[in-house]
């Protein structure tokens, strides 16, 4: 490689920096990330623009070609880990400022149900795409959810199940939210191997989520409308 | 040195392996969340019953219950320090109903993955993933395994760690990935990657395959890429038994008798040697498969056509062999690079 050609991050305008963080994140190159983030916050960069523009931005690049079959688990867990490391960079910064928060998850796998690799994949994106989450492990009952969702405050609710013994309990959760009367205070998003739509739809939870990356751009998409929503009403 | 797998490889066409293990222990009384293995100990009896199952079915070679029963999987149950009586208890069990068969059967260890991320992704080192295999081998083989099986990987490394594990305890082995994510394993392995990275391998495996993953038409499609690399060692085909579906407040899966003896015809066709079944796969669908097979002769490797014909659609157009895969973008460092 020729000297010349070194992409030098603080000599790139604004717009070329942001697009060479997204290719950074695709690239999961972590210290790069980092520098970026220093160099657009010392250009005077608001923290809660760094996030949305060049962090969330690119991490939804990352998301789409997961979805689509062209990356893996691999590339978009090392893009993850970058994510997560520029976004250490501007937690503190983003509550100082009083930014808006993407939004708050607490995710768990269900009672009964031992599996947990697509629902710590799916806490990883999530994280990455800037939202806060808390993982409440595998076999969580109704009670643990419910206790969770008090505590935590969130605005979504993740429930995982790999056994097709063990999926009908996520309707046990939904249903006992109706009776408290607090379903309507959460966007419940479900997932697993062996769920679909159908399934999702049947016992009453937001939407079925068919892989991480898909659970990524639903969460935003509710996320988005309740924010209209409250700037509405 | 002689191995009654190798022995069968030799004299037989095809040998039928088992089917669920999961399924056929929740039809038995197992509450999800318990660990499978804990009743290798609490209830002999029907993991007895769920091997001479397989057995009677006509199954040539079974999985012992042991599928979690390493450290990391079985610390979820706060029973890390049970690897060695669990595995043990298991082959006991398994070598009882295989020893009373009548007929030669192997008793196959099974060694699950760990669960975990390795680095640099995740924080399981190969060392550690090898002493934790290593652990579960030397169990499986003191209870008198005739050969270790590891399935379900979807990681290379990982793959490559029970294999290195499996040389250190000085036994046989085979071993599946599953293929569940557009025709890849979930950490993007082709059926193509697979075969080059068994022809690598100091300590091979007798035969190498795919477990689990989506449909039987997905499953086929991947033993199709394993054999196009022209690979020389015997090919594994252990799919569902179709796809699960949510009916009516159960689930079922929605994969007949009848279709699986079309998957085990053409699973055969295409080119595997141990032909079995997973999720979903009971004892009537193995005698189903059993006869077919039997009543049979092999026939052409059939098209992609014809396997989606006989046995439904697949889950991708691509399975990232051919040129059709998408590719991933070209960044502006990787251009340079």
């Amino acid at each position: 490689m020729d000297e010349e050609d070194d992409i030098i991050l603080s000599e790139l305008p604004d717009d070329e920096l942001t697009l060479q963080m997204h290719d950074d994140l695709y690239d999961g190159m972590k210290e790069e990330i980092d520098e970026g983030v220093n160099i657009l916050l010392g250009r005077g960069w608001a923290p809660y623009r760094v996030l949305t523009e060049a962090l969330v931005a690119g991490m939804t690049i990352v998301g789409k070609d997961f979805r689509d079959g062209i990356l893996f688990v691999p590339e978009v867990l090392l893009a993850a880990n970058a994510m997560k490391s520029g976004m250490s960079i501007l937690k503190p910064l983003l509550a100082e400022t009083g930014a808006p928060r993407v939004g708050k998850m607490v995710i768990g796998t269900v009672k009964g149900d031992i599996h947990d690799i697509g629902k710590n994949l799916v806490g990883m994106m999530m994280e990455g795409a800037g939202f806060e989450v808390q993982d409440l492990g595998i076999n969580n009952s109704v009670e643990k959810y419910l206790e969770a969702l008090e505590t935590e405050e969130p605005d979504i609710l993740g429930m995982s199940a790999l056994l097709t013994t063990t999926m009908p309990y996520m309707k046990v959760v939904i249903d006992t939210l109706v009776e408290k009367g607090m379903r309507d205070d959460y966007i419940v998003l479900v997932g697993g191997a062996p769920l679909n739509e159908e399934f999702g739809k049947a016992i009453g939870a937001d939407a079925y989520c068919r892989d991480a990356a898909v659970a990524v751009e639903t969460a935003k998409e509710f996320m988005d409308r309740k924010h209209n929503q409250l700037a509405a009403g | 040195m002689t191995n009654a797998l190798k022995d069968m490889l030799e004299n037989r066409d095809w040998i039928l392996a088992d089917g669920a293990t999961g399924t056929t222990l929740f039809n038995m009384g197992l509450s999800s969340g318990d660990a499978p293995e804990m009743w290798n100990v609490d209830e002999p009896k029907k993991i007895h019953a769920l091997y001479k199952g397989a057995v009677d079915a006509g199954s040539d070679l079974f999985l012992t219950n042991t599928f979690g029963g390493n450290a990391s999987r079985l610390k979820l149950h706060d029973a890390q320090n049970r690897v060695a009586e669990l595995n043990r208890a298991a082959v006991e069990i398994a070598r009882d109903v295989a020893d009373t068969a009548g007929r030669p059967v192997i008793v196959a260890g099974s060694v699950g993955p760990t669960g975990e991320i390795m680095v640099p992704m995740g924080s399981l080192t190969f060392d550690d993933a090898v002493e934790m295999f290593h652990e579960q081998a030397e169990a499986l083989k003191d209870g008198g395994a005739d050969i270790l099986w590891a399935e379900t990987m979807s990681s290379s490394d990982e793959y490559k760690a029970a294999a290195k594990a499996f040389a250190l305890a000085g036994m046989h082995w085979c071993g599946t990935m599953s293929f569940d994510t557009a025709g890849r394993t979930m950490m993007g392995v082709t059926s193509a990657d697979m075969v080059d990275m068994v022809n690598k391998l100091e300590n091979g495996p007798l035969a190498f395959g795919a477990n689990c993953g989506v449909g039987a038409s997905d499953l086929l499609r991947t033993v199709l890429g394993f054999v196009a690399q022209g690979t020389e060692t015997p090919v594994i085909a252990k799919g569902n038994a179709g796809i699960p579906k949510y009916v009516d407040g159960h689930i079922h899966y929605d994969g007949t008798p009848d279709l699986m003896a079309d998957y085990a015809i053409l699973a055969r066709d295409c080119g595997a040697t141990i032909i079995g079944g997973c999720c979903g796969t009971t004892t009537e669908h193995l005698r189903s498969m059993r006869n077919a097979l039997e009543s049979q002769e092999k026939g052409p490797r059939p098209s992609l056509e014809r396997i989606t014909d006989a046995l439904g659609g697949f889950s991708s157009a691509s399975d990232g062999t051919d040129d059709d895969a998408p590719k991933p973008r070209v960044t502006r460092r990787s251009r340079r690079a």
